[in-house]
């Protein structure tokens, strides 16, 4: 009936009789066996391990940390990761953070995970320059993370987290090691499509919680779209009142954007919200008349309108206040403004747009229309002290790329000669087209999301560090809460792990396989609902049918 | 239509006090309206725009007078509680706009403490008017479609009060056997997993679970004759088994639902998990002239594989209620049997010549006559029929292999050779693509095979089949519903009236809303909304 493909189920079970002989048998350096996902840059595991009795560990401050005690990421973040930590674990008393100082044998832990913490802000956000680079060493008695921001000390707990196993009697250890991580690329993303299908708040805070586990660190928020404009706006409310699938139930209300971003902000997630114009906006339109351009057939408007008039004066105030309420409600420095797969044909129809065109001597060329609008659009986004990304259309049509910052690069095709001419025109790139999840291949398809070799192309050192990061999209044609989870994971923890360990180290599909079939273990034992990669099981298998 | 009318009447004579004044004029002035309907589309379908609110606590079900099930009857007291949840989601108690209304049931023959077999009839007529709905069915188990049917019917406006619309339908399945299967070997399904996907294909009437319930990778039914199976070949013999009781669990809630458990025990290939609690079962495989340490299939040429298979198939017959087993016999590879010096001396003693599909066959030919001697019929994968002209006449067949061409060519020689067939190549929904892969589903036509009637007959019915190697109970539900829902159609509606796609997409994606509501996780159609979005996380 079917192929068999139980040849990689073998193989891992032969690296773990490999891996737990060494583990066993020799006192050395062991390889990376019960591994961290995504891979530190460098790690050293030994065979001494150290069990630990959740009743007696504690996170805690370091004395000289500059974050103590009622530094919010880091209070909560210590209560998360010590469920995380110890799943299952629900006897006796969870030990809080508190100051070294308090502790000694006679705190009665028996093992602490201290923290060290060299800049101590923590009520601000995560921001495209933060630090998540953090070293770990876990010896005898208590471990010690040490991290420049509390982003990294994030990142930190995480790998702890993930260092943490339970043997067949179910009693926790971890084994001595010494981590020094940071990421390779600073921008590691998700894009969620809220408009093609509508997002429970639920939903999107569930997804955060598992891309921290993944150490990702960017939400894209492709919050509206041509089906439907959920976002509630302070200043334009009938945009959802009429454009959102129901005005009450299928919206996110100031309250829930707020949420999301307070939730992303405890994970080091930063929230990067996408307004895409001129294009993807028929549900603009509803609440917001005259904003889109009215088609013409034969003379007369045939009732159908197309992208944002870019010839009207009026598109242009809208989208100002737009963009300063977007502006004021998300607090990360970068504004996506879209700028994809704008269709000429309605504008071409309309007899305003071509007087507009020929009066500003653009010809019949269509393309420098749109440039001419996402010109304008960058400039009112800089004037609000805010970065500018634009989907790689707006690059390609545009004759001054000087005036951009950031092209996301989305097609398919030769990705790589995109990468190089962005970079080359000196502009930051975010890589996209390889890891669009919400389009399966037939099967194991994983692997194609490992095999990216995001600077494969040919270009200085320079153009290179212009690479910042990359995201994987879930675009909603068919995908809202029913599969999401399912699709999302583990598949994007394999571009996590592009994104953000060595390539060197990372590059061999056999070698992840196993890791990554524990770490979507892992991630079912967390409640998150991740695929299955091939055929086995899982100590604990999802249950919350 | 004539016979539509008179069917209509008789059952209004049956029934007392139904008022007699919907007739077809109504039909023709309001049309049937397509989009909300019901899933998978009834046989025979007439609704006037005359609704009537429902008030939960005014909402009764109540057994007929003159019906042969009556309180007590298991089934339909417990499909009462059901539907009634069911009919009215959301109803948490409170005061509700609406009318009195009772749902009576009269049901014609049978009983209630059975199980739902081959020869179950499913049919039901249901009448809805004022203040009354009016099912009648043969069998508890078409009491149980029609009260799916009704539950369908139920709408909520927008200030959220239940109404229902004045309808009458006669329905029945086209084909009688309506299957899923769950393949529990190559990832373990926890037993919610499976109890779900139970109630999942009862909303689209559904009616047997095909349990390939081991394979190469684990075993995890825990057999009472052979204990070591699972403890030794299941994933963990504690936490990754299915017990003798949760077995029973799985039975019994089925059969609440009308469904039957088909077991398969997959052999002589895709045994590899059986070889670790049953020594000396596989074949040894030989490299040159020692064996390599690794196996094969079952070894057919000893007496104690058929000794074994005796004792396991006994058991197998006693714990499982249905009157069918699958017996598997599919892709069996002939390397390892071919490399065994035993084997090929058995082959020479047999006069098989060279011929491995011959020792495949008088094995499969064993495993059946075992069969048909515990009184069950066998079920056998495609490969015994194509390596194997002599297969006992009463084996029921299963088509799994090709496009269109290939499988309707197949359908045609084995009914050719009177076997009776399933079908269910173009229904592999473990395999995904990108869009709205449903459709294939959907245009599926089983009978479009060149053949007599006689012949056609011979299609029992057809499966949808979900196997494990990337499914578990993570994306199970997403990756079954509401695809399965278009197979569903496909094999209990009338092909002519539900061969619109665009129709049928409308419809569906109203349906994949209910699944949604009842808290299946179905996965969207395309881009759209559901009053009520997943909320189980």
């Amino acid at each position: 009936m079917i192929a068999l493909f139980s040849h990689v189920k073998k193989e891992s079970k032969i690296n773990g009789l490999i891996m737990s002989f060494i583990f066993w048998l020799m006192l050395s350096e062991v390889p990376v066996a019960r591994g961290v996902w995504p891979l530190p840059q460098k790690i050293s595991q030994f065979a001494e391990r150290y069990p630990l009795n959740p009743g007696a560990f504690a996170f805690l401050y370091a004395n000289n940390s500059q974050a103590q005690p009622g530094c919010s990421v880091l209070d909560i973040a210590f209560k998360r990761y010590f469920s995380l930590t110890f799943p299952g674990y629900s006897g006796g008393k969870e030990r809080r953070g508190g100051r070294l100082a308090e502790n000694n044998s006679s705190g009665g832990y028996t093992y602490a995970l201290v923290v060290m913490v060299q800049e101590g802000d923590c009520d601000g956000y995560p921001n495209a320059e933060s630090e998540e680079k953090y070293s770990l060493s876990v010896s005898a008695g208590c471990g010690l993370l040490v991290a420049k921001t509390v982003w990294g000390a994030l990142r930190g707990l995480e790998s702890f987290s993930q260092l943490v196993y339970q043997d067949e009697h179910n009693t926790f250890f971890a084994n001595k090691t010494e981590i020094e991580d940071f990421p390779r690329f600073l921008h590691r993303g998700i894009l969620l499509d809220t408009s093609r299908h509508f997002l429970p708040v639920q939903t999107i805070l569930k997804t955060l919680d598992a891309m921290s586990y993944s150490k990702l660190n960017v939400f894209h928020w492709h919050i509206v779209d041509d089906p439907s404009f959920p976002y509630q706006s302070r200043s334009f409310p009938h945009l959802s009142n009429q454009g959102a699938f129901h005005p009450s139930t299928h919206v996110y209300t100031q309250a829930d954007v707020r949420r999301v971003i307070a939730h992303a902000r405890l994970h080091g997630i930063r929230v990067l919200p996408e307004f895409d114009t001129p294009g993807h906006t028929q549900s603009w339109g509803k609440g917001q008349p005259n904003l889109l351009t009215p088609c013409y057939h034969g003379g007369k408007p045939d009732g159908t309108s197309g992208p944002v008039n870019a010839a009207a004066a009026s598109s242009y105030q809208f989208m100002t206040r737009l963009l300063k309420e977007i502006h004021s409600v998300f607090p990360d420095s970068y504004i996506h403004l879209g700028g994809d797969e704008v269709d000429f044909s309605c504008w071409k129809s309309n007899p305003d747009v071509r007087m507009f065109m020929s009066k500003m001597g653009f010809g019949s060329d269509f393309t420098k229309l749109e440039a001419f609008y996402m010109e304008s659009l960058i400039n009112i986004t800089a004037s609000l002290n805010k970065t500018s990304i634009v989907w790689q259309e707006v690059f390609d049509y545009h004759e001054k790329p000087k005036v951009m910052s950031v092209v996301e690069v989305w097609r398919g095709g030769c990705y790589l000669c995109e990468m190089r001419k962005v970079t080359r025109a000196g502009l930051r790139a975010i890589l996209a087209s390889p890891w669009y999840l919400d389009q399966p291949g037939p099967t194991h398809d994983w692997s194609r999301y490992y095999n990216v070799r995001p600077l494969a192309f040919t270009g200085s050192e320079q153009q290179k560090q212009l690479v910042i990061g990359g995201e994987v999209c879930m675009w909603g044609e068919y995908v809202d809460a029913t599969n999401l989870a399912s699709m999302l994971w583990p598949r994007a923890s394999a571009a996590a792990e592009r994104l953000w360990s060595d390539e060197e180290q990372t590059s061999s599909v056999s070698d992840a396989f196993p890791r990554l079939a524990k770490f979507r273990c892992r991630l079912l034992r967390r409640g998150v609902q991740a695929g299955p990669l091939s055929v086995g099981h899982c100590r604990q298998e999802y249950q919350d049918v | 239509m004539s016979a539509f009318c008179q069917h209509r009447k008789n059952c209004l004579k049956c029934s007392t006090g139904v008022p007699v004044y919907l007739s077809f004029v109504l039909i023709v002035l309001y049309g049937m309206p397509e989009a909300q309907g019901v899933w998978p589309m009834p046989q025979k379908m007439s609704q006037s725009s005359e609704s009537y609110l429902l008030n939960p606590q005014g909402f009764t079900f109540q057994y007929a007078n003159d019906s042969v099930a009556q309180p007590g009857c298991s089934v339909l007291d417990e499909a009462f509680r059901r539907y009634f949840t069911l009919i009215f989601p959301g109803y948490n108690g409170g005061n509700a706009r609406g009318d009195l209304f009772a749902v009576v049931v009269n049901v014609q023959s049978g009983e209630c403490d059975g199980y739902p077999d081959e020869n179950s009839t499913e049919n039901y007529y249901l009448l809805v008017s004022a203040g009354l709905g009016f099912l009648k069915a043969e069998t508890v188990w078409g009491a149980l479609r029609g009260l799916e049917t009704f539950s369908q019917l139920v709408e909520q406006d927008d200030y959220d009060t239940y109404y229902v619309k004045e309808t009458e339908i006669v329905d029945f399945p086209r084909f009688p056997f309506r299957g899923i299967l769950l393949d529990t070997s190559r990832h373990f399904l926890p037993l919610p997993a499976i109890m779900e996907t139970l109630d999942a294909m009862a909303y689209n009437k559904f009616n047997v679970f095909h349990w390939h319930i081991v394979d190469d990778p684990s075993f995890p039914y825990e057999s009472y004759s052979f204990p070591d199976l699972s403890d030794k070949g299941a994933f963990h013999r504690f936490t990754h088994v299915y017990t003798q009781s949760d077995v029973q669990k799985v039975i019994s809630y089925a059969r609440l639902l009308g469904i039957r458990v088909m077991p398969e025990f997959d052999s002589p290939g895709h045994t590899l998990s059986w070889g670790k609690g049953q020594p000396d079962l596989l074949t040894p495989c030989y490299r040159g002239k020692v064996p390599s340490g690794s196996f094969g299939p079952v070894n057919p040429i000893l007496n104690s594989s058929y000794e074994f298979m005796v004792r396991l198939l006994k058991e197998v017959s006693t714990v499982f209620p249905d009157s069918y087993i699958h017996l598997g016999g599919d892709e069996v590879s002939f390397t390892c049997w071919k490399s065994n010096p035993q084997v090929r001396s058995f082959m020479e003693k047999m006069g098989f010549g060279g011929d491995f599909t011959k020792l495949e066959a008088f094995y499969i030919e064993n495993l059946v006559n075992i069969t048909a001697a515990l009184n069950k019929t066998s079920v056998l994968w495609q490969d015994a029929f194509d390596h194997h002209e002599n297969i006992p006449n009463n084996t029921v067949l299963l088509v799994w292999r090709g496009t269109p061409p290939k499988y309707h060519w197949e359908m045609s020689q084995m009914t050719k050779a009177g076997y009776r067939v399933l079908l269910t190549a173009p229904w592999y929904l473990n395999h995904i693509s990108y869009g709205q892969d449903w459709r294939d589903a959907y245009n599926v036509r089983p009978l479009n095979f060149t053949g007599t009637d006689e012949q056609k007959k011979l299609v029992i019915g057809g499966e949808v089949c979900m196997w494990g190697e990337y499914v578990d109970a993570t994306n199970l539900m997403a990756r079954l519903w509401p695809r399965g829902s278009a197979a569903a159609e496909r094999l209990w509606s009338d092909e002519e009236q539900t061969s619109n796609l665009s129709k049928a997409y409308t419809r569906l994606s109203n349906f994949r809303c209910r699944m949604v509501r009842r808290g299946i996780r179905a996965e969207p159609v395309y881009v759209g909304y559901c009053k009520h979005e997943y909320k189980g996380l």
